[in-house]
């Protein structure tokens, strides 16, 4: 089934990804026809086969949660692209009221 | 023989006798870099500082008596590893600038053991791709033929190891991403089990498939650098808690070994008969060494790229979702939101083929679809990990082509993603399925390298490597340098 525009936008939005003039008629040609390539998943019956959720099996490893060095402040803002007074700078995320 | 085509036991050897320092190892490949990586262009970065610190180390270590067993051996390290002060970018413009404030498990154990570091090599982006083209930097060319593509997503890696600019180096498979370039730049290049080796560090692709591996002249080389990153590690809860033994029986040779012969994987699409002639000649030289050659089908063979192609987008999807501007890397700060601030950056930051597989992820997952497709996708998957199960209760290993077609021309396949893709053919199964995988060249088509793939059961790295040397030894295989005057 091939995607609509509609579509390429609304997904676009979920994924965070901007769109620019071109984008979309690129987006709906290249995913269509991989879609339709995926389709063939479709001629397998596998009402009774369960999802693979863990290809190997391996229990869950814990360990001991001690207390230990970790990235200091500076450390962990050195790569920030805006940082202030030790916080990383974000856009607002509330409007003014 | 010149050092810049010597194994690592080779250069041990001269490190041991005197012959040569760690240092002078170390500038030997620098001058080999130098002179062809203008052309090759397997590196996006040279850590030079680091890697003088390290080669000092090492002599002094080799004449205290307390080297490691990678003392003063030169690598190379895929653009997703991340190495704490080393600009580390996954081949993408949304990661220039990155410095990584930690370094990832893998690479800190080949330091403890004495690897000097080369540099960074180059990468599709994110490790999406099978050519090294999408990197968002510049291509690299194949050694054999410049002309040609060194395969991908761990092309950098490949084609450092072809062209004697690194003795080894590391890559990561997710689909093939390490043996395929391993099979176009004709070296050795190995994806172990799921779980294996620690991805403390990796910039992640898709979680359920992503491994780190070597890429060597040598298949003890190989057995050496995986022994060495591999095991458990507390900062990787995927990362198994179990024996480490993948040397084991190294030596021991094929004879009454069966190896499976997946009739599937003789007929995939665009298979180029030439390969088909190089791999059953391979084939007839395990025979000869004493291997047990026995017909098994992996009946799903049709339906694995399919189901990739759902899983490792949908998983990409959510991985690459960290990627905001905000923490790390580019930013677009000219907005009037943070969805606006998200979106531009994301736009600007991310490649062509990257965009295309995080919408397809994300339309993959998205309300109405989920069950169509990503719970579709991980059901075929069980399918293909019963095709390999239901394989392996007749034979040891499995053995096949690594890739359908030999390097091919950089831009003969940019335009037609499912081309692309395709490359994959032969490798993703044993992602999906978790398996370990080795690529040993086994001669040449139309001029250029052809890759034997062996697959073994999960955990058996052991049995994969024990083939590869077999065939090692019997074809009388030694990995060549390209691009030597």
């Amino acid at each position: 089934m091939p995607l609509s525009r509609d579509e390429v936008r609304h997904v676009a939005l979920l994924a965070r990804l901007g769109l620019e003039p071109g984008d979309e008629e690129i987006y709906a040609e290249s995913l269509s026809g991989i879609l339709q390539h995926i389709d063939r998943l479709q001629e397998l019956n596998t009402d009774a086969i369960p999802p693979t959720a863990q290809v190997v099996e391996v229990a869950a490893t814990l360990r001991e949660d001690e207390p230990a060095p970790c990235l200091t402040q500076e450390e962990a803002l050195a790569n920030a692209p805006a940082a202030v007074d030790g916080f990383f700078r974000v856009p607002s995320i509330q409007e003014e009221t | 023989m010149d050092p810049t085509h010597l194994t690592i036991s080779e250069i041990r050897h001269l490190l041991d006798e005197r012959e040569l320092s760690a240092q002078e190892i170390l500038g030997l490949h620098l001058e080999r870099i130098e002179a062809a990586d203008a052309d090759v262009k397997a590196y996006l970065r040279l850590s030079t500082a680091r890697a003088a610190e390290q080669a000092q180390a090492a002599d002094r270590a080799l004449r205290e008596g307390t080297a490691g067993p990678l003392a003063g051996i030169p690598m190379a390290v895929k653009d997703v590893l991340c190495v704490k002060g080393i600009e580390t970018t996954a081949g993408s413009k949304i990661l220039a600038g990155f410095k990584p404030p930690y370094t990832c498990t893998a690479v800190q154990r080949l330091f403890d053991a004495g690897a000097v570091m080369l540099g960074v090599t180059n990468c599709d982006e994110f490790a999406m791709g099978s050519s090294t083209e999408n990197s968002g930097y510049f291509p690299t060319h194949n050694p054999w033929s410049l002309d040609r593509v060194p395969g991908g997503s761990s092309g950098g890696s490949a084609a450092a190891v072809a062209a004697g600019e690194a003795v080894f180096s590391l890559g990561t498979d997710t689909g093939g991403s390490i043996r395929q370039p391993a099979a176009l730049c004709g070296v050795i290049g190995m994806k172990p089990t799921y779980g294996r080796v620690s991805r403390y560090g990796l910039i992640a692709f898709a979680s359920s498939l992503d491994q780190i591996g070597p890429f060597t002249r040598s298949v003890e080389d190989c057995a050496l650098i995986l022994q060495t990153m591999a095991g458990h590690d507390p900062l990787d809860s995927t990362c198994a808690d179990r024996p480490n033994d993948v040397t084991r029986g190294l030596h021991d040779g094929v004879d009454k070994m069966r190896l499976g012969v997946p009739r599937e994987y003789f007929e995939v699409e665009g298979m180029e008969p030439g390969v088909r002639l190089a791999i059953q000649k391979a084939l007839n030289t395990l025979e000869a060494a004493g291997a047990e050659l026995v017909d098994v089908s992996l009946p799903h063979t049709d339906y694995g790229l399919a189901a990739y192609y759902i899983i490792a987008p949908a998983e990409c999807s959510s991985n690459l979702a960290r990627f905001d501007g905000v923490r790390f890397g580019m930013s677009e700060q000219d907005a009037q939101n943070i969805t606006e601030a998200y979106t531009k950056t994301r736009r600007k930051g991310f490649g062509a083929e990257v965009r295309r597989r995080v919408m397809l992820g994300t339309y993959a997952l998205s309300s109405g679809y989920y069950d169509a497709y990503y719970l579709k996708a991980q059901k075929v998957r069980t399918l293909i990990k019963q095709d390999f199960d239901n394989a392996f209760a007749h034979c040891d290993a499995i053995v096949s082509g690594t890739s359908p077609t030999v390097a091919f021309p950089i831009g003969s396949r940019t335009q037609d993603p499912l081309s692309m893709y395709l490359c994959d053919v032969l490798t993703l199964g044993g992602n999906l399925a978790g398996l370990p995988g080795i690529s040993v060249p086994c001669g040449m088509s139309e001029g250029l390298p052809v890759g034997l793939q062996v697959l073994a059961p999960q955990w058996r790295e052991d049995t994969a490597l024990r083939v590869a040397r077999a065939y090692e030894v019997a074809s009388d295989m030694r990995v060549e340098v390209a691009l030597v005057d």
